[in-house]
């Protein structure tokens, strides 16, 4: 059989199913996914469908939009304001509201913001406008961070000088102690992220099964992987264990990818970095290193907006699990991926777009 | 967040361009051969039904692999004929230009056209050209419109859409987003994928004309396969269920999709239609349609439901069910 077809074979994912139920779990069993993509693809399959009632699967801190602060967007958008500057950017990122406006409100106004399919793309790009300076927005986790070290390495072998980053890197494991170590985390077992860990190794997340007692697999994309995942995290719970598997053993190592841990510590240092719903969690972002600074876009002096938080949306207690989209007033009514009030609903990888897009029908679950 | 200014997401065939239709043109135009939102506009003189129809093209690039934005403009006012029922006679075509836009690349787009439009045994019978300033348009914007005759005798069943209908697609879908995607500035893609672009009027003809049991039909342009189906269960108040794993797509165009993120039943098609087909003549109308080369990878996809609340549920590869809507605004890649 075809890899890919395996992978989403509906006779072994309900072969899976049917497993997991068969455990019978007596009391109900909270999972959590910490990637966009699991979030994208748990429900672009509808594998909350396949399972038995007891097991409830929330989202976390994963997509790299959702957790972008208002602070940086408003920052980008200051930067988009000036004559020269062009703002390359991937993704949704694109729309999600800053304090009082979106990147995509800024273009509409003639502001230069440009959609990139990657950071090399970006590259190529502003080697052929030298007459503009490209600011990229990097966001996302380790993955990205590794693309984006090597796009610079490239910007410097090329002396390409109109091309810088404004970085909002972040790094996941912090954030996953900061949230475990809240009280009010109910987390019975953890997906973790099968691209964060196919660069970092998976002994990096450790730690969560050994200090938090939580049960973690990392687990692939496909709906095999997931159900797979979420068997083993069960029997976890069963059999009153916690310790970390791999369940995407055909791509993730322990110790990742070590040439890519390299580039990334050649050109970032760890800093400080502000989250979505967490504020600002020390040591859990990556900034450029100094001897890099003349790419490091956030030397640009430029005026930025006073943060604003808009109170009535709940992205931050989405991002944290303590809440169901749909337990957001706004959701569904006020707020839809057509007129997205927080990021949790602009994005594709975010809970709250995925919960409106690809629910069953009857929001409530 | 400021919602009164135009943005891109107000021309993606998403929810926002929908809600503008309803809003302001709908509502300003207001008249009972407008108000059904059809791919064109049934009009009665005398006798005679024609259908009337009107699109502009502004896609880029202006040539991508499996055709140019003049191509595109011929069949794809075609298309909104054919898919209403009518034959396609006579098209309309207007130029917006460029400054500077080279005579070269013009003349390779007309002929095209031309071809095209013999090719459907249809007529360009009116035009009109504009040039503006270099910087205010991106190089060649094109509109057609379209005149067909609905013909007496065959064209679509007037039975109303029942539970059991089967719904059809004619091929593969998404290849004409990707191909685009692909050939688009910026974007460092390898695949071999074509657009889909070409005219309807044979294959949709070859069913018509054996068959009494079409009784609606849309192409699947901006929007997809998604904007389709929600736009068909709204309109018709009927519910649609539809079997992922039994919708084409090639392959090439999956893993494009799967590397940004991006669902093959929002991306756009150039030469594809859906069907409702009344449950009896299903099998053969595929059959229909796979003799013809445009329709050799035709699929039944799904039924219609009872339930009459305008939705779309579909179910997924992995063999969970869920509802389907119509995509928001722009088509964005994923960050990974
Ligand atoms: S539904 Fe909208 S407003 Fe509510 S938490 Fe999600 S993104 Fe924020």
């Amino acid at each position: 059989m075809e890899p890919l077809t395996y992978f989403r074979d509906a006779h072994v994912v309900r072969q899976i199913a049917r497993e997991t139920a068969h455990l019978h779990l007596s009391q109900p069993v909270q999972l959590m996914e910490v990637c966009g993509g699991h979030t994208a693809a748990i429900y672009r399959y509808a594998l909350h469908d396949l399972l038995p009632p007891e097991i409830k699967l929330i989202s976390g801190p994963g997509c790299p939009v959702c957790v972008t602060s208002n602070d940086f967007i408003d920052r980008a958008i200051s930067l988009a304001m000036l004559p020269d500057v062009t703002i390359a950017t991937f993704g949704d990122l694109i729309r999600v509201p800053g304090s009082t406006r979106s990147l995509a409100d800024m273009r509409a106004r003639g502001a230069d913001v440009r959609v990139f399919y990657s950071p090399a793309d970006a590259l190529e790009w502003a080697k052929a406008h030298s007459e503009r300076t490209l600011v990229f927005l990097g966001i996302g986790f380790e993955t990205t961070a590794c693309t984006l070290a090597a796009t610079i390495a490239e910007a410097l072998r090329n002396k390409v000088e109109n091309f810088s980053l404004l970085s909002a890197l972040k790094t996941m494991p912090e954030a996953l102690r900061v949230l475990f170590t809240a009280p009010d985390a109910q987390v019975d077992g953890l997906i973790l992220p099968g691209h964060v860990t196919t660069i970092v190794g998976w002994h990096a997340f450790e730690f969560i099964a050994r200090e938090f007692s939580i049960p973690c697999v990392v687990s692939g994309f496909e709906p095999v992987d997931l159900m797979e995942t979420i068997l083993m995290l069960c029997r976890q719970v069963a059999e009153k264990r916690a310790s970390i598997e791999n369940q995407y053993r055909r791509v993730v190592q322990k110790q990742g990818n070590v040439r890519a841990q390299e580039l990334i510590r050649e050109m970032f240092e760890p800093c400080d970095m502000s989250w979505r719903g967490f504020g600002v969690i020390p040591e859990s972002g990556l900034k450029l290193r100094s001897s890099y600074s003349q790419w490091d876009a956030e030397n640009v002096s430029v005026e930025v907006e006073p943060t604003q938080e808009d109170a009535a949306c709940r992205c931050g207690d989405v991002l944290r699990g303590r809440i169901h989209p749909t337990q957001c007033a706004l959701f569904g009514t006020v707020c839809t991926p057509d007129t997205p009030r927080g990021a949790c609903m602009v994005s594709a990888e975010g809970a709250c777009s995925a919960v409106y897009q690809f629910s069953s029908g009857h929001h409530g679950q | 967040m400021d919602n009164k200014i135009i943005t891109l997401s107000h021309g993606a065939g998403g929810e926002a361009m929908h809600r503008l239709i309803k809003e302001l043109f709908v509502k300003q135009f207001s008249n009972p051969r407008l108000n059904p939102l059809a791919d064109a506009a049934i009009l009665k003189l005398n006798e005679e039904r024609l259908a009337f129809t009107t699109d502009s093209y502004v896609v880029k690039p202006l040539e991508f692999p499996g055709g140019n934005i003049g191509q595109l403009a011929v069949c794809g006012t075609i298309n909104d004929l054919v898919v209403m029922g009518a034959k396609p006679l006579y098209l309309s075509a207007s130029f917006i230009l460029e400054e500077g836009f080279p005579i070269q690349i013009l003349e390779r787009i007309v002929t095209s056209m031309s071809q095209t439009a013999r090719a459907a045994q249809v007529e360009i019978v009116t035009g009109d050209t504009k040039v503006v300033p270099r910087g205010e348009c991106d190089g060649i914007f094109i509109n057609t419109a379209g005149l067909g005759m609905c013909p007496l005798g065959h064209g679509l069943s007037k039975a109303p859409l029942t539970e059991g209908d089967a719904v059809v697609i004619s091929g593969t879908i998404g290849d004409h987003g990707i191909a685009i995607l692909a050939a688009r500035e910026g974007l460092a893609l390898q695949t071999t994928i074509e657009s889909d672009c070409a005219s309807l009027h044979e294959l949709i003809g070859s069913v018509l004309k054996e068959s009494k049991g079409v009784k609606w039909m849309r192409d699947p342009t901006r929007g997809g396969l998604a904007a389709a189906l929600t736009e068909l269960a709204e309109s018709q108040s009927c519910d649609i269920f539809i079997r992922e794993a039994a919708i084409p797509v090639q392959e090439p165009v999956r893993a494009v999709c799967e590397l940004l993120g991006f669902d093959p039943l929002h991306l756009a098609n150039e030469g594809k239609v859906v069907m409702v087909i009344a449950a009896g003549e299903a099998e053969r109308i595929v059959e229909l349609l796979r003799a013809h080369p445009l329709g050799r990878a035709a699929a039944t996809i799904g039924q219609i439901i009872g339930g009459g609340m305008g939705i779309v549920r579909m179910k997924t590869e992995a063999g969970g069910v869920r509802r389907l809507h119509r995509p928001a605004g722009e088509l964005l890649p994923r960050i990974c």
